[in-house]
This record gives C-alpha cells, sequence and structure tokens, in this order.
C-alpha cells in the first residue's frame, strides 16, 4: 500500500472546509514560504504542518511514514548543500520541502478524491473551447490515482515469482513481467469502463 | 429479451463463436463449457464489449453494433477478476461513478449509491480503498457497482472463479436474491441449481440446451470423452 495515503475518514474541522479552500492555502503557504526564503519561517512551518496530524484527529504515524519516504531526498539536498552552499540554506530547503509535503498529504487524507475530482473537473471547464472534455480529464486523473496500486500489485506479484524460482541478483527480469502484467490491466481496465458504460467506444 | 442471429466471431482468423443462434428469454440463464469454448466472446456480445464480425446481437429494437451505449444501460456485466472492475479509489466513489452518464441529480445519486451499499454490507466500506477490500467484498462491490444502475439483465462471466467456497456462496446468494434476469457464465456447476435453462458450449458452438441437470450431465458426458 501507498504510505502517501488516500483520503481518511474523519470529522475534523479541516474535513470541514472546501477542496478548493485547502489547496489555495497549500498554494499561499507554499508561495509564503519561498518568498520568505528564512529557515526559522521554514522550520516554524514544518513543526505547524507536524501539530496539525493530532489536531485534525489524525495519527502522528501518518506524518512519520510520509517523512520516511522523503529522507533520502532531504538527505541528499541537505548535503549537497552544505557542501557547496551554506547550512542555513540546506536546512531552510529541506524543511521547506518536508513542510509543503507533509501539509500536501494532509490535503489529501482530509479531501475525499470525488471532491478533489469534481474541483479539478470546474478549474479545467475553460478548456471545454478548445475541445477538451473536463469529466473525461477527471475520470483520467481518478484513473492515474487508482493505478497507483495496481502498479504496486503489478510488482509484487512480478517480485514474489521471481524470488520464488530462487533468483537472485537479476532485478531487469521483472521489467518484462510487470510491464506485460501492467498492460493487461489497462485492458482489463478499459474494458470495465466502457462494460459500465463510463467510456463509450466500441470495441471490435 | 436479448436475441442472438447466426453470431460468428473470430480472432486473427482463428474462430471462437460459430454461427450461434438463440433467444434469451428465461429468468435464470447458465452457460457452461471448457476453456477456450468461447463463452467469455459470447459473454462479451451480450452487452457489446465484443460486436460480432458477422450476425447480430439485439435487445428489443437496439443492435450491440449500432446502439451499444444503450444496451450496455440495460445489460450489466460483471467480470472474473472484480479487481480490474474498481475504477475509482474508493468504494462510493467506485458506485458512484456509473451513475454518472444517468444524468440523475446528486441527491438521487448518494440515495442510490447509500441503499446499494447498505443492501450489500458494505456501507462501513464507502471511504476505504476498493483495491483492499477481500476478494469477497471486491466482488460483491462490482456486483454493486453494476446494479446500482438498474440493469434488466445482469451478464456473470465467472464471477466466482477467484473466490473461496463462503465468497462463493455468498456471490451465489446474492445473484439468487435478484429480480433481474442473470446469465451466468460459469465453470461452477452448483451455481446453476435452479436455474431455468443452461447451454453447453465447445468449440464455439452451443451443443447443449437444456435443463440443467442434463446440461451438466451432457457437459460431464462431453469432458470424459477427451
Amino acid at each position: 500500500m501507498s504510505t502517501v495515503g488516500l483520503y481518511v475518514p474523519g470529522d475534523g474541522p479541516l474535513y470541514r472546509l472546501p477542496a478548493g479552500a485547502k489547496l489555495l492555502a497549500l498554494l499561499l503557504v507554499g508561495v509564503g514560504l519561498i518568498a520568505a526564503a528564512d529557515h526559522r519561517v521554514a522550520l516554524t512551518a514544518l513543526a505547524v504542518a507536524l501539530v496539525l496530524y493530532p489536531l485534525v484527529g489524525l495519527p502522528l504515524g501518518r506524518a512519520w511514514s510520509v517523512l520516511r519516504v522523503l529522507w533520502p531526498f532531504l538527505l541528499a539536498i541537505g548535503l549537497f548543500q552544505i557542501l557547496f552552499g551554506e547550512w542555513q540554506t540546506a536546512l531552510r530547503l529541506c524543511a521547506q520541502l518536508a513542510a509543503l509535503v507533509l501539509l500536501a498529504n494532509l490535503v489529501t487524507l482530509t479531501t475525499r478524491v470525488r471532491e478533489m475530482l469534481d474541483l479539478f473537473a470546474w478549474m479545467v471547464r475553460p478548456l471545454r473551447h478548445v475541445g477538451a472534455d473536463p469529466a473525461r480529464i477527471a475520470l483520467v486523473l481518478a484513473l492515474t490515482i487508482r493505478s497507483i496500486p495496481m502498479v504496486a500489485a503489478a510488482w509484487q506479484a512480478a517480485r514474489e515469482g521471481y524470488l520464488a524460482r530462487g533468483l537472485t541478483g537479476y532485478p531487469h527480469l521483472l521489467v518484462v513481467p510487470v510491464i506485460v502484467q501492467l498492460l493487461r490491466m489497462a485492458d482489463a481496465t478499459g474494458e470495465a469502463l466502457v462494460a459500465r458504460g463510463i467510456d463509450e467506444a466500441t470495441r471490435r | 429479451m436479448l436475441r442472438l442471429e447466426e453470431v460468428r466471431h473470430s480472432y486473427d482468423g482463428r474462430p471462437v463463436l460459430c454461427g450461434i443462434t438463440l433467444e434469451l428469454a428465461q429468468h435464470r440463464i447458465g452457460v457452461i463449457g471448457a476453456n477456450g469454448s468461447g463463452k467469455s466472446t459470447l459473454a462479451r456480445t451480450l452487452n457489446g464489449l465484443v460486436v460480432p464480425d458477422r450476425g447480430s446481437v439485439t435487445m428489443g429494437e437496439w443492435d450491440t453494433r449500432r446502439h451499444a451505449k444503450h444496451i450496455r444501460r440495460r445489460v450489466g456485466f460483471v467480470f472474473s477478476d472484480a479487481a480490474n472492475q474498481i475504477i475509482m479509489p474508493t468504494v462510493a466513489e467506485d458506485v458512484e461513478i456509473g451513475l454518472r452518464s444517468l444524468g440523475l441529480g446528486r441527491e438521487e445519486t448518494e440515495r442510490r449509491v447509500e441503499a446499494v451499499l447498505t443492501r450489500y454490507g458494505l456501507d462501513g466500506h464507502r471511504d476505504h480503498p476498493g483495491h483492499l477490500l477481500s476478494g469477497g467484498q471486491k466482488q460483491l462491490l462490482a456486483l454493486a457497482s453494476v446494479l446500482v444502475t438498474e440493469p434488466e439483465v445482469l451478464v456473470c462471466d465467472e464471477p466466482t472463479t477467484l473466490l473461496d467456497l463462503r465468497n462463493t456462496r455468498m456471490v451465489h446468494r446474492v445473484l439468487d436474491g435478484l429480480e433481474q434476469q442473470v446469465i451466468l457464465f460459469t465453470h461452477d456447476l452448483d451455481l446453476l441449481d435452479g436455474f431455468d435453462r443452461v447451454l453447453v458450449m465447445d468449440a464455439g458452438r452451443v451443443v447443449f440446451d437444456g435443463a440443467p441437470g442434463d446440461a451438466v450431465d451432457h457437459y460431464i458426458g462431453l469432458m470424459d470423452g477427451r
């Protein structure tokens, strides 16, 4: 399962805010952090992001699991900046990145995917004038989110098959079975879309 | 009523349906046959997922070749691997997406989603990711997602293949309780108890058409002869 999770049911104050307001706030925080360009401001934002998790009723473990995924990137950025720049810059960049990812994850965890898709469909409505279908664009986004666990499952299945046959040291052998599985899954999803009348293209 | 007239279809020159003519009027119809007998292709012709190379599949005035959209609204389809049928990230959203094309209002959509989730015992999972459900729950979700659109006919292509005995029985009970016409393609001969009519397929043809007991006997005889 992806550690950067989808919606977690709850009834805290953040759940009651509309998706648009949360995304706008996230955007403003991002712009503010970059404009301030100060490591103390960035560290404060990181602390606030961490405190927000328990405040909205989510376990702090959710925040740690995000940081666990992020730490190699933070380490690389931090080391690079310390070696070629200043420690304050390293601290600021790492804190900014961690704070923004934690806050973005908080938005995801407290917003139903449907709300997010409705907002997205509303945002891309102007594209109707150039022939694009906002509902279809939103569906593509939903399918992209849905595909994350499918890719993980395909990888897991291929890896188990690889290990079950006693293979080690040839990770490139996983590429073909994963791609084949993903193509099959994509084909089956396309068939399901058609069968459920969501895409009216006809198979022959 | 679904009607097939001289339906022929082939993949890369290999015939899989060889001139099938049927009228599917009974409330419960089963279709059995060995792997590669053409069952899945036949199932897919019934709601226009596969348009036959020759012949026609019609429902009343609609033809799958020209009116696939209308037929799909009346003929629901359930696949054997429910995981592939789950399109949206969460359970409620997956049930809801099928209703969008019906143009229902928000309240009616939510009422139907809640009703179907409650009916199939999925109301406690409404905001959970569909892919994290158990195999049996996934198949229930697949059924709920199709039944929420209130189709007149439900075509099921081996819906219990990936399920254990308990979940197979659960799906059996659900199918048994439906008011809709059910056309069930299956390897599980126990599911055919109480059916009105069972077809046996072999090499792209319907080789037997009759009562469940006789059809199963015919099928077993066919397999014993190989």
